[in-house]
């Protein structure tokens, strides 16, 4: 359930940003989250609602947005997209797969008042 | 592209030689930035955002929607709708375009630097509970028997159990309780990292909570991760965990001595091990019988010996400059 502390990481950053730019309410955060990132959903939405109450962001809407998962294949030593973490190369069949695109999770923007 | 200062779509800044940076980044991470005919890495802060925009994020184009662009933050005047619409609340997109770990990757790389300037090098031990790790550990410390220096963070969920019997072996430890949490984070490390003196030329063995999930995503600021899975686990855990081991630079699959009692199928493993982790050297250890510490230790002393290594180059290419402009 590491879901919960990348959640407290992402109010770290909107309350950073909220002290620098000086808005009082957040209405949506935009997160892009990678496939390969390693998250549930489901655990990353509970998780934002967990920590918001009392906070800047309490009214805040959480919108995720998608991002495929690329991987170097280390038999024919390209870059392919990957559907699943187990699937084999698209290009060369070979099991030999390491993620590299898709892996994390970027707060992209707030819409804010 | 961003037309202030380039950065291109793919979250990479390109720069002309001649361009001045005159609004801050806050990315918190390295990218590389080409000027030319050469390519250098260096962290900046990035306030707003120029990486890719994926559908239904405002666009930055040469024709796109109107927006100031401050240095701070990108404000397009726009409603929730993202259109003008008289009469509705003004509320406003900031952008952020930071990844979610940005603040814990910030204390990694802090970590980083305060080990690379000491010497001392640090591993990042990833398993599940009760794979060994501490029992790798004990058995480690106690074969080291001093010839090299070293230190243990340990980080479970409660007790101090582990931290002793560390200390037993004669060897400072720091116990970090992470209450609820289920990973160790960079900032803890940082923290911890204050107790425990460490000559160059040391070792400091960081062993995680146990969890084969959660610490994967969390840098510590490592130079190795280390994964262990013992026999008992089962052949296809690696493919249901793979995260742990993808990052791995050395996978250890302990507890060898009960394989004649659980017939594990080690070829099988191995296998699953390699196609999650393939750039990931595998050991197999017996930490009760002894079996595999060899091995283990050897590669232990040849990554310890080439870090060393690499600072020392380092270090006498900043002498060289150095010299060279007096």
């Amino acid at each position: 359930m590491h879901e919960l502390s990348l959640c407290e990481s992402l109010l770290d950053v909107i309350e950073d940003t909220a002290r620098r730019e000086g808005f009082t309410q957040v209405r949506v955060v935009r997160l892009e989250v990678g496939q390969f990132a390693g998250v549930e959903l489901s655990a990353l939405r509970f998780g934002f609602e967990a920590v918001k109450p009392g906070t800047i962001a309490q009214d805040a809407r959480l919108e995720i947005e998608h991002a495929p998962g690329t991987a170097w294949c280390f038999d024919c030593e390209k870059t392919v997209t990957l559907e699943d973490r187990l699937s084999p190369c698209p290009l060369c069949g070979g099991g030999r797969v390491q993620p590299s695109g898709g892996t994390d999770i970027r707060i992209r923007d707030l819409e804010v008042l | 592209m961003c037309t202030t200062c380039g950065c291109s779509s793919d979250g990479a800044v390109t720069m002309d030689p001649g361009h001045h940076h005159d609004h801050s980044h806050e990315h918190g991470h390295h990218h590389g930035h080409e000027h030319g005919e050469h390519t250098h890495d260096h962290t900046h802060e990035h306030h707003h955002g120029h990486a890719p925009h994926g559908a239904g994020a405002a666009v930055h184009a040469d024709n796109g929607p109107a927006h100031t662009h401050g240095p701070d933050h990108h404000d397009y005047g726009t409603g929730p709708a993202r259109s003008h619409a008289p009469g509705l609340t003004q509320a406003r997109m900031v952008e952020i375009e930071r990844n979610i770990l940005s603040k814990n990757d910030a204390y990694a790389d802090q970590n980083r630097e305060t080990l690379s300037r000491r010497g001392v090098l640090a591993l990042n031990l990833l398993a599940g509970p009760g794979a060994g790790k501490t029992t790798l550990l004990v058995e480690t410390l106690k074969l080291l028997h001093g010839a090299i220096p070293a230190a243990v963070i340990e980080g479970d969920q409660q007790t101090s159990n582990d931290a002793e019997r560390i200390r037993a072996t004669g060897v400072r430890a720091v116990q970090i309780n992470t209450g609820k949490g289920c990973h160790l984070d960079a900032h803890q490390v940082g923290h911890a990292l204050e107790h425990l003196p460490l000559p160059p030329g040391g070792v400091l063995f960081v062993e995680n909570v146990g969890n084969l999930v959660c610490p994967a995503a969390f840098d510590l600021g490592e130079q190795l991760r280390v994964t262990l899975l013992s026999v008992t686990e089962g052949e296809d855990k690696p493919l249901k965990y793979p995260d742990i081991f993808q990052n791995a630079d050395l996978v250890i699959l302990t507890k060898t001595d009960l394989v004649p009692y659980l017939g594990t199928d080690m070829a099988l493993l191995e296998a699953n091990v390699r196609r999650v982790a393939p750039k990931a050297r595998i050991l197999h250890t017996g930490a009760r019988t002894g079996a595999g510490m060899d091995t283990w230790l050897d590669w232990l002393k040849t990554e310890r010996s080439s870090w060393l290594a690499d600072l020392a180059a380092q270090a006498e290419a900043r002498a060289a400059t150095l010299r060279a402009a007096g």
